[in-house]
């Protein structure tokens, strides 16, 4: 039965059209939201109010408006160097710890990788107050330390996801790279990072991510003022403060998601590969 | 657990302890010093400006009597409740609809993803605008259909609208979780039941879900330990002009209580109730998961 491609899609198509009704309008609540966000956005302040979902006189004025409002070079300055030292600080910990736990045998190795790995079960509130008494006592409350030096000590997801790709990696490679006198740091170096590179895409997307979108280490560590604070934060001091001027904050909404979207675009594979990891156990 | 790996001999392992030093003390400081820690600061009633004073386990019995705990456990048990079957459902059935091959597979699967990379914060902004009383894109559609408006985020219907956007936030992640999970199934199983005429339906029940039964049970705890930790879609909705919240977690709960309060001996001790409540749950998971799954 050769028939042309696109007839057979058509058939497809016509075959399972409730299927696809379905689909489509499941898709379609799961978008309305950013539609609604997008079209308010482009809407001059006067239009803010009115039910059309494309706007009668489109404008760009409230993204330079809200631009300036927020701050936003200086909240988005301290999104990008909190969330940059997360990525770095998880990558490179993660990484060395995974690496330990995928080639090297010692005592203890299984009952320390467990140990880890129930450290995810535990909620993070468990850990946050002594964590903010420790910096307190350090006296770097206020600084944007605690935001990312935690990321610098390893991490169970982070480890749990590497440790998987490192083990594919034949044992004959690190085998012959000992015979040569290579030290353990030299194949870490030199032979499981760079073969690991998908995965370690994977951790950095996820790694900056979750720094980007977290709230509530920025709320409890970091003075609540525009300039000091992160995006999170200072969208929630924006709410406070421009009260239903919703057509400056759509647009103060679509510059901080910005950044994540358009990775999210270009790395879509490597965002669904670190939320897969998570579950295949 | 795997038994491959290599002996490190004479100064490798001086390797070993370098490479391992940061999770190691990540895990001895912070994980088990900090949990070990929050134990025990929650027998002390403590403002950080006096000195810590040791109360016993007062912080725990004063809770009862607490409104504003007991409020919190409440409307955290009710979202619950709600948000953990409802999201477990959801994403299973897109999960199921999107491993077949279907036209525009992937840009399904996209869309059905991005909630869960944006922030919440900024989402929560627009879900703020959508469920605005006045002038709101929900209240004008049912303005349309010639009803009344609601007050979406008001004290009869907060707890639905939140849980609505923390479910719409989840989807995906639930989504890809079972995706990967049917990966594991082979495809001639589903082949060969067709064969015997086995309906889609009745695959869905006696393949599809049987076979999953790993996956959900991880999504399931997964859920549930974020339900309990709600926090980000609450904190936008729902703040109120004194910095309190009209639908308080147990988690804004401690946020308030320890860090804008700084009643840390209190704020541990709810903490150390979350937890429990957590495991205990997940402990009744894993018995169930043994004797629905162990074969």
């Amino acid at each position: 039965m050769a028939q042309p491609m696109s007839k057979q899609i058509g058939t497809h198509l016509a075959q399972n059209y409730g299927f696809y009704l379905a689909l489509i309008l499941g898709g379609i609540l799961m978008m309305a939201p950013f539609a609604w966000m997008i079209s308010t956005a482009l809407k001059p302040a006067a239009d803010q109010f009115t039910r059309d979902l494309i706007p009668k006189t489109v404008t760009l004025e409230n993204f330079p408006d809200a631009w300036e409002k927020m701050k936003f070079s200086s909240l988005m300055w301290n999104s990008m160097r909190i969330a940059a030292l997360s990525t770095i600080g998880q990558v490179v910990t993660c990484s060395m710890g995974a690496f330990v736990f995928a080639v090297v045998k010692f005592r203890g190795r299984d009952f320390l990788f467990l140990l880890l790995l129930a450290t995810l079960m535990v909620p993070y509130q468990m850990t946050i107050i002594p964590q903010f008494l420790i910096f307190k006592t350090l006296g770097l409350y206020g600084t944007d330390l605690p935001l990312y030096l935690p990321q610098f000590l390893g991490g169970a997801f982070g480890i749990f996801l590497l440790r998987q790709y490192f083990r594919t990696i034949p044992l004959d490679l690190l085998e012959a790279a000992q015979l040569d006198g290579a030290s353990l740091f030299q194949i870490y170096w030199g032979i499981y990072l760079p073969l690991a590179k998908p995965a370690l895409g994977a951790l950095a997307l996820f790694a900056f991510m979750s720094s980007w979108n977290d709230l509530f280490s920025a709320l409890i560590y970091l003075p609540s003022d525009l300039e000091k604070t992160t995006l999170p934060v200072g969208l929630s001091l924006f709410q406070r403060l421009y009260r239903a001027q919703w057509a400056l904050m759509m647009a103060a909404v679509i510059i901080s998601v910005a950044p994540i979207m358009v990775a999210f675009f270009f790395a879509q594979k490597q965002f669904i590969q670190g939320i897969a990891a998570s579950g295949v156990k | 657990m795997h038994t491959r790996g290599i002996n490190p001999r004479g100064g490798q392992k001086v390797w070993v302890w370098i490479l391992l030093a940061p999770t190691l003390v990540g895990l001895v400081v912070g994980a088990v010093g900090s949990i070990a820690a929050t134990f025990g600061i929650s027998f002390f009633s403590w403002d950080l400006l006096t000195p810590p004073e040791w109360v016993g386990i007062e912080n725990y019995t004063d809770l009862p009597g607490n409104r504003k705990f007991r409020k919190a456990l409440f409307n955290t048990t009710m979202f619950s409740i709600m948000y953990v079957p409802a999201t477990i459902v959801i994403s299973l059935v897109v999960a199921v609809m999107l491993n077949r091959h279907i036209v525009g597979k992937s840009f399904f699967r996209m869309i059905f993803f991005l909630p869960v990379i944006t922030s919440p914060t900024a989402v929560g902004l627009v879900w703020s605008w959508i469920y605005a009383k006045d002038k709101g894109a929900l209240n004008a559609v049912l303005d349309v259909i010639g009803m009344e408006p609601v007050s979406w985020l008001g004290s009869k219907m907060v707890l639905y609208s939140v849980v609505i956007v923390n479910v719409w936030g989840a989807i995906g992640e639930g989504m890809i979780i079972f995706l990967a999970g049917s990966q594991a199934i082979p495809r001639d199983v589903y082949e060969a039941a067709t064969i015997d005429g086995a309906t889609p339906f009745q695959q869905f029940w006696t393949l599809t879900i049987p076979l999953l039964l790993p996956s959900l049970f991880f999504q399931t705890v997964l859920s549930t330990i974020n339900a309990f930790q709600a926090f980000d879609y609450v904190y936008i909705l729902t703040a109120t002009s004194s910095g309190g919240s009209s639908m308080p977690t147990l988690v804004f709960q401690i946020y308030r209580d320890g860090f804008n309060f700084f009643r840390m001996g209190s704020a541990s001790a709810q903490s150390v109730v979350l937890a429990l409540v957590v495991l205990s749950l997940t402990l009744v998971y894993s018995r169930l998961q043994k004797r629905w799954g162990g074969e």
